[in-house]
């Protein structure tokens, strides 16, 4: 067993583009259109995602959903001093009853965040359904939480991290599973 | 408003997500005391906490979970309207427990030192209290001998640190960086906690202020020639006794509240006069910059150090600046008080890199089977 191993990359800037790709048309397949559906993406990575899914279900359908941001910060129970102090402004600016909402996250690994974000969209309204969707499933549930879609599935140990960039913010693309404490 | 939004969304694009400098002080910061001991990074996390509680206050239903099941006292010796309650609703919008205790109706009529109210409400297991109290550095006292957190909502005539902290990210809403700003404090400097307070904070943002009043209410070691030497954070501070000259190409003006007493107290011949020679009306303010703001920390003697056409005038963002009040103090309430459940590497790693965290609290529990 290689306990250290250096940053491997999981996904390319190409593969990150077809998961999308394959996920956008995953949603219109499973709603029946893009009727009805709202795009929420989760802080920070997140959004972006939610924008590009966006972008590419206008260019297949022809038609606009609605995007929001989803600062869940203060909602988590697993608050640690490290992520507490950095929040982003929430912006959800259409009405989320009776939609049909798809919350959008770059990793998802405990389920915790996405408890807090489900506690989160309820402040806003009641919607129709919630679905999920993740660039990246990393394992290690500790709540009964799965996603409706996923970009790719990658067996981890907890002490590994993923590192997700994109360009929006890091200015490339790509998916890396690192060591912990090696950023 | 425009151009607030513009300002908002541009720094929402540009925010990176790691923890910054400012956002690991914060996270081991344990008072809120004054401003001298902030560093820029660490107002500007404050900054960006700030607008992510402004939009929680923007919801139909203004409730987060964030500080269920931490008790927040606030102690307040002196009279006060906006503070008290700002904290009061900031505290509840994120689910802490508010318990307001003022000077009357509490112990503290019956003769009870404040060291020993406040002990009275550590012993309680409150997690952190809020006082304004007459006299300077009685929260500095508090927060040298007690366990828990402090706020200043205000002492004396030393400190209003989250005044001034609502003052910069007012202004920061409206005119983006404060870094070259011309800000003109008139008004009684003598007394005002909230003009110290601005002092440092705007000073530590790069702005240009400009403490203007009569030579009365101006203290004495700032007239004669303020500590000038290089690198001192009061470099680019001007005074100015004659509000024209002050007032020109001003981006903001902000007028602190002449208390009724001064004239009392000998410093100033009449108020009609103080009025006509620093008042703020419409005529001054075509002196400042057309998109001028004009600021109050309130309570206003409308007629007095600002007229009611200025007051409530096209320019004015003094209510503005009470709602931002709430947005400012529930940013600093979750920072000083937020859970810390999982200690993950992460958080350790953190820790090790901002300053020492908050002290462990005494084990009362231990103490509560003893008692049994």
């Amino acid at each position: 067993m290689a306990a250290t191993t250096g940053p491997r990359r999981i996904l390319n800037e190409d593969e990150i583009r077809r998961a999308l790709t394959r996920i956008a048309h995953e949603v219109l397949e499973r709603n029946g259109g893009a009727e009805g559906i709202a795009l929420v993406g989760m802080h920070t990575r997140g959004v972006p995602l939610a924008r590009r899914l966006a972008a590419s279900i206008k260019e297949f359908e022809g038609q606009e959903v609605p995007v929001g941001a989803l600062d869940i910060v203060l909602y988590r129970d697993d608050v640690s001093q490290g992520s507490r102090h950095v929040m982003r402004p929430t912006d959800i600016s259409f009405d989320i009853e009776g939609l049909r909402v798809i919350l959008v996250d770059d990793v998802l690994f405990t389920g915790r965040t996405i408890r807090a974000a489900m506690d989160a969209l309820n402040d806003f309204g009641r919607p129709g359904e919630i679905q999920l969707a993740v660039l990246i499933d990393r394992g290690h549930r500790e709540l009964p939480i799965r996603p409706d879609y996923v970009g790719k599935n990658v067996p981890t140990s907890p002490d590994q991290e993923v590192d997700v960039r994109v360009t929006e913010i890091d200015g490339l693309d790509e998916v890396m599973l690192v060591a912990r404490g090696s950023r | 408003m425009t151009q607030a939004s513009r300002v908002e969304e541009r720094e929402y694009l540009r925010t990176p997500t790691e923890s910054t400098d400012g956002a690991r002080q914060l996270a081991g910061r344990r008072h809120v005391l004054d401003l001298d001991d902030f560093t820029r990074e660490e107002i500007g996390a404050v900054m960006e906490n700030t607008r992510a509680m402004k939009e929680v206050l923007q919801r139909d239903i203004k409730k987060v979970p964030a500080l269920r099941g931490k008790t927040i006292i606030t102690l307040f010796y002196e009279p006060s309207t906006r503070t008290r309650v700002s904290f009061e609703q900031a505290g509840k919008i994120l689910s802490a427990d508010v318990i307001s205790v003022t000077g009357g109706g509490s112990s503290v009529e019956k003769g009870e030192s404040l060291y020993n109210t406040a002990r009275t409400i550590q012993a309680m297991d409150a997690d952190l209290i809020v006082i304004r109290h007459p006299q300077s550095g009685a929260p500095h006292f508090l927060a040298g001998r007690l366990d828990i957190s402090i706020i200043n909502a205000g002492d004396g005539t030393h400190a209003h640190p989250t005044q001034a902290l609502v003052d910069i990210f007012t202004m920061e809403s409206h005119l983006g960086p404060i870094e070259g700003l011309k800000v003109v404090i008139v008004g009684d400097l003598l007394y005002s906690r909230v003009a110290r307070s601005n002092l440092w904070g705007l000073t530590k943002m790069g702005a240009q202020v400009v403490l203007c009043g009569p030579p009365t209410l101006i203290p004495s070691d700032f007239q004669n020639g303020h500590r000038k030497e290089v690198g001192h954070p009061f470099t680019n501070v001007r005074i100015e006794t004659n509000v024209e000259r002050a007032l020109d190409g001003a981006d903001v003006v902000m007028a602190l509240r002449l208390q009724l007493e001064r004239q009392r107290a000998g410093h100033l011949p009449s108020l009609r006069e103080y009025s006509r020679m620093y008042g703020i009306n419409s005529k001054r303010l075509q002196l400042a910059k057309p998109n001028v703001l004009v600021m109050h920390p309130g309570p206003m003697n409308e007629g007095v150090e600002i007229d009611s056409e200025v007051a409530h005038g096209a320019r004015s963002v003094i209510e503005e600046q009470v709602t931002n009040g709430v947005a400012v103090r529930m940013a600093l309430l979750y920072s000083l008080t937020a859970p810390t459940l999982h200690a993950t590497p992460d958080t350790v790693e953190s820790q090790q890199l901002s300053k020492p965290g908050p002290k462990p609290r005494p084990d009362i529990t231990s103490r509560r089977v003893y008692l049994k």
